[in-house]
């Protein structure tokens, strides 16, 4: 047994205000929002990058497109034993050739959730560039990935995990540091 | 001298089911009684137990000559031993096939080398069990063959049939006919049925034993021989020979234990499974009970048909038709018909014994005089089989790990225990 | 859920769970079969053995296209070009290939049960590719993937299924899966090929001779191909066949009008269908074949991606055994 000591890092409000902060600097360092395109990675990346993309609608009169993507195909860690994970589609119903993609999703850790990610945008066609937005960066990286957009840094250790709840998924909101003290 | 103490006679011949002591010497039994003592004996304590006549099995393959990789006439006796019985019927159907004298002869030598069981050797009923011309039917029977049959597969034509029939009647000795048409049976592989339809295995319909039979019960009233129908497996065949008696033509039959135990329900993808004839339906298994129980069957036979492994590891559809079955006769008749008072123990002993017997034409009873050959058990034993401890060669039974009330405990043949528990 | 099958041998002895659960796991394949790019590493470094024991041309080609869509490499045995013809046993002839460590084997073999004999004895996955009369999962699944895209469920329609129901593995497995999903089914061909026993199959099921009879009403027609080397066993005359069992536009007008059309394949055109139902807007004839590669995928990614040559396999865990 060991025992778990919970802080929250964002509050919902907080939450809502970084994903507008984001939001406006997504349209302000793209030019425009004319050949962008949000791409959630599932679960928690789908609703942020949904939320982003209706911010975007209501302030700059943009419908910018969203896709989800399913990275289970493109683990690196399927090999191990035991049932495998159940799959999700990637639904993408746009182009993927020649778009400005942005990558969303919750927490950024050892980057090779991303990496998934991208083999599966790929797989799919030729962006003109892609770049990464999470909710919250913790650092701990085993790949070079960085995020072009964080709404967060947080420093955390290796006993520590980032548990982010939204209300789409989860019924509640919150960002909470989780710490396992053996 | 042997002098069994205690033990609980069953003897169907003269009725009797009395404990009483049973003195043996020099091959034959002298004394049968209260309280019998011979201090010069060696002494067999058979209380609780029961003392048989010696169980006759009409129907097994011993594979010898020319099969030795899945039994020899050394090893199946050893395992007929175990399984409580005193003599076996061994089928012909051997390489060389048992179709003249010295091939009997040789057989017959191999068995006394032995040493255990006796061996009554069935010789075949046409030159190589070929179907074409008679086999040396008359010169076999010097040498000491108790029937004839082509088994294996049925007499081929009825025409043969007919000539067998009556060729055998003159000599005295009955034609074990496996009955199956050929073109019914045709690639089968188990009882057709829902089972066969599941499975998708090709099915065998009940019709390829009946219509067979029904050819058979016909030539026994064209002739004065006596037709014995080997593994009787279906409701429609007990049916014939219930009315072929009844217009009084000499047809006895068999039922194995397997018919008696399992349904083509069982059957899986293991050729343990696999027998002809194959498990048939459970309308049919309940007929075959009911016939043991009114004497309608006159035997169970084993049908004793060892495999070596190899042959039996394959596909369901390519594995040789056959199971072992000496060391688990006796323990599946009390398991499954006498405990659950399907039949009375006297009437299952009379079907290891007399019954067979009859079929043969010779007396099988426990009286001074008669050869001293005895089976013992004890009907409430529980145990489990175990195919590996087997002493046959082969392990091809459906009934390993089974478990089981009531187990063989001596087999004597001719004053000498061959087995004991 | 998971799925926690050691093997596949057969629908009868799947859930209704399962086979749901299988049908969801083949939507992202179906969506893949789509990509411009369509090759995944996700059993790279695996190896799937594709043993068929009797000559099968598109079933083949679909698991072999399925596991190397998935990234894994397969090792090909091939009945004809195999030991088989020199006598050696199915036994000795599999563990040959398993010596060789497959992370599975996908088998396809004229004895039904033959599959189940190989899984007993293996300690890898197997997938049944179809085994003599007995099963065809894979078909019954890519089928049941058809008809729920087609017609948004696959709960309790009336199916018919024409032709040899006998010898027919097909017929059996869409039999056991279908009926989990509560559908009323018409088995229907010449007498000979649809023995009445068949009713006890499953429930729902009932047999008849008739074609007018069994396509009234029906939402899903399964045509079976008559195997000409059956057609003599026994001896039936094609032209009888065309007479009593082709499926032709004027018969399908007897099913509902948005009745369904599925063939396992390989079509006989003329025989047992007439070209234009074949072509014809009811048919989802090249469905089944994209869908049967969506199904196979799922299958090997559930079945030999959780396998490991060197870890123990839930095969080896009994219990878990659905077969």
């Amino acid at each position: 047994m060991c025992a778990v000591a919970k802080r929250q890092l964002l509050s919902p409000e907080e939450i809502g205000r970084t994903l507008h902060r984001l939001a406006h600097e997504i349209v302000e360092k793209s030019g425009g929002t004319g050949n962008l395109a949000f791409v959630g990675i599932r679960r928690r990346g789908v609703p942020l990058a949904q939320r982003l993309a209706g911010i975007i609608r209501e302030s700059a009169r943009a419908d910018v497109p969203v896709g989800t993507v399913d990275i289970t195909l493109y683990r690196d860690d399927l090999s191990t034993v035991g049932p495998q994970p159940v799959l999700h589609s990637t639904e993408i119903d746009f182009t993927v050739d020649e778009r400005d993609l942005v990558v969303v999703d919750d927490v950024l850790y050892t980057g090779r959730t991303v990496r998934a990610a991208m083999n599966a945008l790929f797989d799919l066609g030729r962006p003109k560039r892609v770049r990464l937005c999470v909710l919250v960066d913790r650092g701990h990286r085993e790949l070079p990935i960085e995020a072009a957009f964080v709404g967060r840094v947080v420093e955390t250790s290796d006993t520590e995990t980032v548990e982010v709840h939204l209300r789409e998924v989860d019924g509640e909101e919150c960002v909470m540091l989780v710490s396992r003290i053996p | 001298m042997l002098l069994i103490k205690n033990g609980r006679v069953l003897d169907p011949a003269s009725q009797t089911d009395a404990i009483r002591d049973v003195l043996l010497d020099a091959g034959r039994i002298v004394n049968m009684g209260e309280n019998l003592s011979a201090p010069a004996a060696e002494t067999l304590d058979a209380r609780g137990q029961i003392v048989a006549p010696g169980f006759i099995d009409l129907h097994c393959h011993l594979r010898e000559p020319g099969q030795e990789l899945s039994e020899t006439i050394e090893t199946g006796t050893r395992a007929a031993a175990r399984g409580g019985f005193t003599a076996v019927c061994c089928m012909p159907n051997t390489s060389p096939v048992n179709d003249n004298a010295s091939v009997t002869r040789g057989i017959i030598e191999r068995a006394a080398a032995a040493g255990s069981v006796r061996v009554w050797p069935i010789g075949a009923a046409s030159l190589g069990s070929k179907g074409e011309a008679l086999a040396e039917i008359a010169a076999m029977k010097e040498a000491g063959i108790v029937a004839v049959s082509d088994d294996g597969r049925p007499v081929a034509t009825a025409r043969l049939m007919r000539q067998v029939m009556e060729y055998c009647g003159a000599l005295g000795l009955p034609v074990i006919d496996h009955c199956e048409d050929a073109s019914l049976f045709a690639g089968g592989a188990m009882r057709e049925g829902v089972q066969s339809l599941r499975l998708g295995l090709p099915g065998i319909p009940t019709q390829s034993e009946t219509i067979c039979a029904s050819r058979d019960v016909e030539i026994a009233e064209m002739t004065a021989g006596h037709l014995h129908i080997a593994h009787m497996s279906a409701r429609g065949t007990l049916d014939l020979v219930r009315r072929a008696r009844q217009r009084g033509l000499r047809v006895t039959c068999e039922v194995t234990p397997h018919h008696f135990t399992l349904t083509d329900e069982d059957v899986r993808y293991d050729a343990r499974y696999k027998m002809n004839p194959p498990l048939a339906s459970r309308s049919d298994r309940d007929a075959l009970i009911a016939g043991l129980a009114d004497g309608s069957v006159d035997a169970i036979a084993t049908d004793h048909a060892p495999h070596h492994p190899a042959s039996k590891d394959v596909e369901f559809d390519r594995a040789p038709f056959g199971i072992t079955g000496f060391e688990t006769a006796l323990a599946l008749g009390l398991t499954e018909l006498v405990h659950p008072g399907k039949l009375s123990l006297m009437r299952l002993v009379e079907l290891f014994t007399t019954g067979p017997a009859r079929v043969l034409g010779i007396e099988r009873k426990i009286a001074p005089g008669e050869p001293a050959d005895l089976t013992l058990f004890a009907p409430d034993h529980r145990w489990t089989f175990r195919a590996a401890e087997s002493a046959s060669k082969s392990r091809n039974t459906p009934f390993d790990g089974r478990e089981f009330r009531g187990a063989p405990v001596a087999a004597i043949v001719a004053g000498r225990i061959v087995f004991r528990r | 859920m998971l799925l926690r099958l050691p093997h596949l041998l057969g629908v009868e002895g799947l859930t209704r769970e399962q086979i749901a659960f299988i049908l969801d796991q083949a939507k992202p394949f179906q969506e893949f079969q789509r990509h411009p790019l369509k090759k995944l590493a996700t059993l790279r470094g695996k190896t799937v053995a594709i043993a068929f024991f009797e000559s099968s041309t598109r079933t083949r080609i679909s698991f072999t296209t399925a596991a190397s869509r998935l990234g894994a490499d397969t090792m090909a045995l091939q009945a004809e070009a195999s030991s088989l013809s020199k006598g050696e046993s199915l036994l000795d002839t599999v563990r040959t290939l398993e010596a060789m460590r497959p992370d599975g084997i996908v088998i396809r073999h004229k004895s039904s049960g033959a599959p189940a004999f190989v899984a007993e004895r293996l300690e890898i996955p197997v997938l049944n590719a179809g085994d003599g009369m007995h099963e065809h999962p894979t078909q019954a699944l890519l089928d049941a993937l058809t008809i729920r895209d087609r017609k948004g469920h696959l709960e309790g329609w009336n199916l018919t299924i024409l032709g040899d129901i006998f010898h027919s593995r097909v017929a059996r497995s869409n039999i056991h899966l279908l009926s989990k999903f509560g559908a009323r089914i018409t088995l229907c061909g010449p007498p000979m090929w649809v023995p009445r026993e068949l009713e006890a199959l499953a429930p729902g099921v009932r047999c008849t001779s008739c074609i007018e009879d069994a396509l009234a009403n029906a939402d899903i027609v399964m045509v079976l191909r008559v195997q000409t080397e059956r057609l003599h066993e026994p001896a039936l005359a094609p032209g009888d066949y065309i007479l009593r069992y082709q499926l032709n536009e004027k018969r399908l007008r007897l099913a509902r009008p948005d009745a369904l059309v599925l063939h396992p394949g390989p079509m006989i055109r003329g025989l047992e269908i007439d070209p234009a139902v074949a072509d014809g807007p009811q048919s989802a004839v090249l469905e089944q074949v994209t869908n049967g590669l969506a199904v196979r995928m799922a299958l090997l990614y559930h079945l030999v991606g959780s396998a490991s040559a060197d870890a123990p396999h839930p095969a080896k865990d009994r219990s878990n055994a659905s077969d």
